[in-house]
């Protein structure tokens, strides 16, 4: 195992496995913050001492005894070239922060990409676990498992009273943040997202754009998670998330119906053009490509469009982010040559799923 | 479409934040974009730590630090990592785990707001600190019936419990193995 299969994929493994809900669904994931007892934290932190704490990960932290997430493998950021951090960026296995704001920042990421440990973070561990579909509770039993393996050999920074000590007061406690991510296509559409989102934050949780705090919603893909995370358990933070999600699911099938019982021709309409679009176009900007993707992701969710599998949004979305594009070229490349790039990128992509259906059909 | 920073070169990079609901959008040229910072997905300069600064500053209006010195001392900054409660404000967060201890007395108001009124823990529990937490409050409820016991003049029971005490913590230290 290398890096490089961290940086060329645009996919990662456990992506290829369709979840629960996946029409809606495109993951969950569940995050921990912990500290060191006996170090300080990464934010007034030297780097001999953020070192120190990469030592003790790299002694003992490689062989992970699960197997059903496979060896560990630690990538130190200075080892890396900007754009291969921004790949990892643009496939979540880290933060933008741990490239921006740590010294010696590090992650430790497992073969399938399911386990991501960054390390001098704004903590000194943020343990990640990504899967597909709507499963909390499975992200949060191998969280969890992999917590108790890290506290049989390292000292937590824990109080009775206040819990897991954070650097941040917004994640003391459990230092859980558990969040699902969503394709809301239709309550888009439809506008009744913007109602939805005030009262979901009545109720501790926060909705985001798909690259975090700030970010625009990028593909109509939306993050819920919680916000509140002292004073209740984790079983209960996840099971108030679940509830509220599984209603915005509920709400979004609802509006994808009404759209196909009252206004299939337009909505045939848009998701065709997006469709020519993206086979047609010379070149496209970022913003364009996501719109058009996730058009064409509906299409597929609601059986309109046949023959494309339903992981090419997730994978275009991330494979014509700006960061892929020049790993992908080899180069640093201008916004216009992107652009190109980005538009040969998804006209050759769709070409090939268009040749693999049409071989199918052909050994029939 | 020019740039809104520079207003001449081509605005190239469109910029749409919503946060909770409320849109704003910019379009600036890759040049200044460059200057902001803004070109990485997801950075944004309006994060969470300046808002948390925001409820801190509010703890502290002014004037009313100058009037609490006078009743009592608050520790200045933080004996193990040296961040001082203004630095706190300023950054969102803290430096070391005991700055929880050093500046406990704010500290509670603030979770209040952040953590929907809650305060204390009731998650997970690690195991091995756990166990030394489970450890100090038998040990500690020990010493007070040992205390009852000679109040009582019950000296036989007292040092029976005594002996119990020290066993306990024969065991707990030959476990922590250090």
């Amino acid at each position: 195992m290398s890096l490089q299969h961290f940086i060329s994929e645009a996919v990662s493994p456990w992506m290829k496995n369709e979840g629960p809900d996946s029409d809606i669904v495109m993951s969950s994931r569940v995050r921990f913050a912990r500290n060191l007892k006996n170090f300080v934290f990464p934010i007034l932190s030297n780097r001999e001492h953020n070192l120190e704490v990469i030592e003790e990960v790299r002694g003992q932290f490689t062989d992970i005894p699960d197997d059903q997430v496979g060896q560990l493998e630690l990538i130190e950021m200075d080892d890396l070239k900007p754009i291969e951090k921004r790949v990892l960026v643009e496939k979540h296995l880290i933060s933008p922060n741990l490239i921006e704001h740590s010294k010696n920042g590090a992650v430790l990421l497992s073969e399938n990409e399911t386990v991501s440990i960054m390390i001098n973070e704004e903590d000194h561990f943020r343990i990640q676990c990504l899967v597909a579909g709507f499963e909390l509770k499975k992200a949060l039993s191998l969280a969890n498992s992999l917590d108790n393996w890290i506290e049989e050999k390292v000292d937590y920074a824990f109080d009775e009273r206040k819990g897991y000590l954070t650097s941040c007061p917004t994640n003391v406690g459990t230092g859980m943040r558990a969040s699902v991510m969503l394709h809301l296509p239709a309550l888009v559409l439809t506008q009744q997202l913007n109602h939805i989102i005030p009262a979901i934050n009545q109720l501790g949780l926060v909705v985001r754009g798909s690259y975090g705090e700030g970010s625009e919603a990028l593909g109509n893909i939306f993050q819920i998670s919680n916000q509140i995370t002292l004073g209740k358990t984790e079983d209960d933070i996840i099971e108030d998330l679940q509830g509220v999600v599984r209603q915005v699911i509920e709400k979004e099938r609802a509006a994808r119906r009404a759209l196909l019982d009252n206004s299939r021709i337009e909505l045939e309409d848009r998701i065709y053009r997006a469709l020519g679009v993206l086979q047609n176009s010379r070149i496209i900007q970022s913003k364009e490509a996501a719109k058009c993707l996730s058009d064409v992701r509906l299409g597929i969710d609601l059986g309109l469009v046949k023959g494309l599998s339903k992981s090419i949004l997730n994978e275009l979305l991330i494979l014509t982010q700006p960061g892929f594009l020049q790993q992908y070229a080899g180069a640093s490349l201008t916004p216009t040559e992107r652009d190109i790039k980005r538009a040969t990128l998804i006209r050759e992509r769709l070409e090939l799923e268009d040749q693999l259906t049409k071989n199918v059909e052909g050994d029939e | 479409m020019t740039c809104q920073e520079c207003g001449e070169r081509p605005a190239t990079l469109h910029f749409t934040k919503i946060i909770n609901g409320e849109k704003t959008e910019t379009h600036i040229c890759e040049k200044c974009a460059k200057e902001k910072g803004e070109v990485e997905p997801g950075t944004n300069h309006f994060s969470i730590h300046n808002l948390l600064s925001g409820l801190l500053n509010f703890e502290t209006p002014i004037g009313e630090s100058q009037a609490q010195s006078f009743y009592k001392p608050e520790p200045s900054h933080c004996p193990k990592c040296g961040l001082t409660y203004q630095q706190f404000t300023k950054i969102g967060r803290f430096g070391c785990s005991d700055c929880y201890k050093t500046f406990s007395d704010k500290l509670d108001p603030i979770l209040k707001k952040v953590h929907g009124g809650n305060t204390i823990h009731s998650g997970k529990i690690p195991k091995r600190a756990g166990a030394a937490i489970e450890m100090e409050r038998k040990v500690q409820s020990l010493r007070n019936k040992m205390k009852e016991y000679i109040e009582l003049e019950e000296f036989e029971k007292a040092a029976e419990t005594r002996d119990l005490i020290r066993s306990l913590e024969d065991k707990s230290t030959s476990e922590g193995g250090e």
